[in-house]
């Protein structure tokens, strides 16, 4: 097959090419030019632009450079600032897979005569007997990236390669180091890639108008001051501003008041999580079937069943943060999810 | 690079290392190469050999010209006025920058929607107190021969204090930069423009127009260039520069008419085909043309694909495309802009290039615009 590979300039996307290659297909590599500012870090930056096109150089592939940072900006930055200053809590990284990866890069595949796009995603693409396509965990449980693909549809399945969740981290990096590929001992960005963790409030708030409000506990009563909602979220632990002796976590952020709510760790248990624009990798699962539910990129899962747009849990978990994934999983197959409301 | 350009340099890669500075019979043999490569670039540009400054190419001409003028012309107390056009190459924006940033008063005019720079906004930009007024000969991007001679009299008219620079890089295998660029007092060329090697440009410095060195050390070039001087790359570039000069007449005309089959048929094959830059101001190499609807990003990588090598705007270090400041200073609406390509003829081109470029090309508009259809 002729086959599109995103390369983000990282070790698991070269060895994505080096293994599509192997199988026999022909390969042509891409890096997306998606963000320019001086905040340019994590994955997709300049010198990843240039790891990429050495990599690809190395093993004979040709390689492009598609600037999408007008679609990054509206799909995928904008959006941020703005759930941030809505008292959400986004994920940058899903926006991005959904509007621009498997979205206007996909669009691009095709209209080039590209028979699949590939990424270097930790997990797999399954054919059932029915032909129907799942999306499975990686082979490499600690990696596994499925979470972050919890959008792909049929449609995207039917032209997605991921050559990298057949094989564990530890054996991507020693294929890169076989084939000498300079991205074989690269650390794996771990920041979102258009602003620092710690540079985040001030990057929010210059693109929306922070509006201070009281902090309050879960019986009203006013604790402190804060400068904008922005800077909270659901869960969070650190960076309250206050001092109660016990260990305070926000429990609710409720932008139209400003108003954000401390609890302890017991006032953040829940039941049920309301999920928003569910969606479905082919038919939804029946209402009696129990799922894994996951919230977090990494981390313990939880039990439940789905409800209309409402996840019935077996045991209580911690609150999700408005905006974040809520993946839902039988056994290691993602049936599909939506964001927490 | 032309064959004899490769054929000229190749002793200086080999036997004839010796550097030019040295006193001993190898180095006067490098010296004399070298000084023979300066009369004979000072011949093609109109210059005296003492007037011909080489360098690491044209951005390091442009930086030195610009810089290297406004910096003198400001510490003899002249003035710190600093004018070019928007539409410049970024070796000229970049260098004006810098000197914006040094304290200078720099005014960027726009260009016209047909690619010329703007008289009348150049003309009230110009003040007793401008010291460089930078104008290209040939833009880069779009192939607009630029009005030196008028721009030159509303200089000596307003701006009695500037020296006027051009960037003639894209210009040389296309007109008589001796004639064309004459009332330019720096002017900046690049070998590897005209069949020569990458990395050796110069600067014409006419008149003893006084320059702040950019590199110190040895004093080479006149105490204006210091660094040991690339023989090779000298000589090299005085060979390309003769025969580009002797054939250009031949070669100019032999390019227009396959630009003028170029464009025809590619009006012909696809809807809605403009071209960007004045016609009637335009070198012959030159074919910038916009397809709506089509991104140019997009079809760069189909026609890579299919073999045929393009652009659009100008490459930044990643490889991404830009949208063009060039077409943006000629108040080309972006849509417009990121829809344009450019195909460049040069002397090398044959009617088999033009005829695998009228194949290739709408072909590809033709599967984009389909698959356009299919995924909307």
């Amino acid at each position: 097959m002729n086959v599109l590979v995103a390369m983000s300039g990282g070790v698991d996307s070269s060895v994505a090419v080096a293994l599509l290659l192997d199988a026999g297909h022909e390969v042509t590599g891409v890096t997306l030019r998606l963000w320019g500012g001086e905040t340019d870090s994590g994955c997709c930056s300049v010198a990843d632009v240039e790891d990429a096109r050495r990599v690809a150089g190395q093993l004979g592939v040709p390689h492009y450079v598609f600037n999408l940072s007008d679609e990054f900006e509206e799909a995928v930055v904008e959006p941020y600032a703005a759930a941030y200053a809505r008292g959400s809590t986004p994920n940058p990284c899903v926006e991005c897979n959904r509007s621009i990866k498997f979205g206007e890069l996909l669009t691009r595949a095709d209209a080039l005569g590209f028979d699949a796009l590939a990424t270097g995603h930790h997990a797999r693409v399954l054919r059932g007997d029915d032909g129907t396509l799942r999306l499975r965990r990686g082979v490499d449980a600690a990696k596994d990236q499925s979470y972050v693909l919890y959008m792909l549809g049929q449609r995207e399945l039917s032209r997605t390669m991921l050559p990298i969740g057949e094989i564990t981290k530890f054996e991507v990096r020693a294929h890169a180091a076989r084939l000498g590929l300079r991205t074989a001992t690269k650390p794996e960005s771990m920041d979102v890639c258009f602003v620092r963790r710690e540079d985040r409030r001030d990057f929010v708030d210059a693109r929306t108008q922070p509006r201070p409000g009281p902090l309050v506990d879960t019986t009203g009563r006013v604790l402190a001051e804060h400068a904008g909602v922005a800077g909270f979220t659901v869960g969070q632990r650190r960076g309250l501003g206050i001092a109660l002796g016990a260990p305070r976590y926000v429990v609710g952020v409720d932008a139209p008041s400003a108003t954000v709510t401390v609890g302890t760790q017991a006032d953040l248990a829940c039941d049920r999580l309301v999920v928003r624009d569910l969606c479905w990798t082919a038919a939804p699962p029946p209402s009696d079937r129990s799922l894994e539910v996951q919230t977090r990129a990494h981390g313990a899962t939880g039990v439940g069943w789905i409800d209309g747009d409402v996840v019935r849990l077996r045991e209580p978990m911690a609150r999700v943060a408005a905006g974040q994934v809520v993946a839902l999983y039988d056994g290691d197959l993602l049936v599909g999810g939506g964001l927490a409301a | 690079m032309r064959p004899e350009a490769v054929a000229a340099m190749l002793p200086f890669l080999s036997e004839s290392f010796a550097n030019p500075s040295g006193g001993h019979r190898a180095a006067r043999a490098a010296k004399t190469a070298l000084e023979e490569a300066r009369e004979v670039v000072a011949g093609a540009l109109g210059a005296a050999p003492g007037e011909v400054v080489f360098t690491a190419g044209g951005t390091e001409a442009d930086n030195l010209g610009i810089e290297g003028a406004g910096r003198a012309a400001r510490a003899a107390g002249l003035g710190d006025g600093i004018v070019t056009c928007a539409f410049e190459h970024k070796a000229v924006l970049a260098a004006c920058d810098r000197l914006e940033r040094e304290g200078f008063r720099v005014q960027r005019v726009p260009a016209t929607r047909g690619g010329l720079v703007d008289l009348d906004a150049l003309a009230e930009a110009l003040d007793a107190g401008t010291v460089v007024v930078s104008v290209m000969l040939v833009n880069n991007e779009v192939g607009t021969i630029q009005p030196l001679d008028r721009l030159a009299d509303l200089v000596d008219d307003r701006a009695p204090n500037a020296v006027l620079h051009t960037d003639a890089v894209q210009a040389v295998p296309w007109l008589d930069v001796a004639t064309a660029a004459a009332r330019a007092r720096l002017v900046s060329v690049s070998a590897h423009k005209f069949g020569g090697p990458k990395g050796t440009g110069a600067l014409v410095v006419r008149g003893g127009v006084a320059l702040q060195p950019l590199l110190e050390g040895g004093g080479q070039e006149r105490d204006l260039r210091a660094g040991t001087v690339n023989v090779g790359g000298a000589v090299a570039m005085a060979a390309a520069l003769r025969l580009t000069t002797e054939r250009r007449s031949v070669e100019v005309s032999q390019v227009a008419r396959l630009r003028v089959r170029l464009l025809d048929g590619l009006a012909d094959a696809i809807d809605g085909l403009f071209e960007n830059g004045d016609p009637a101001h335009k070198v012959a190499g030159s074919c910038h043309v916009g397809i709506p609807g089509i991104e140019a990003e997009m079809l760069l990588v189909a026609l890579d694909q299919a073999g045929l090598c393009a652009a659009a705007g100008s490459s930044c270090s990643s490889g991404a495309t830009e949208p063009s400041h060039v077409l943006a200073a000629m108040g080309l609406p972006r849509a417009d802009a990121i829809s344009s390509i450019r195909l460049s003829l040069g002397f090398a081109s044959t009617d088999a290039d033009v005829d695998a470029a009228l194949e290739m090309v709408p072909a590809a508009i033709g599967n984009l615009r389909r698959a356009g259809a299919a995924t909307r």
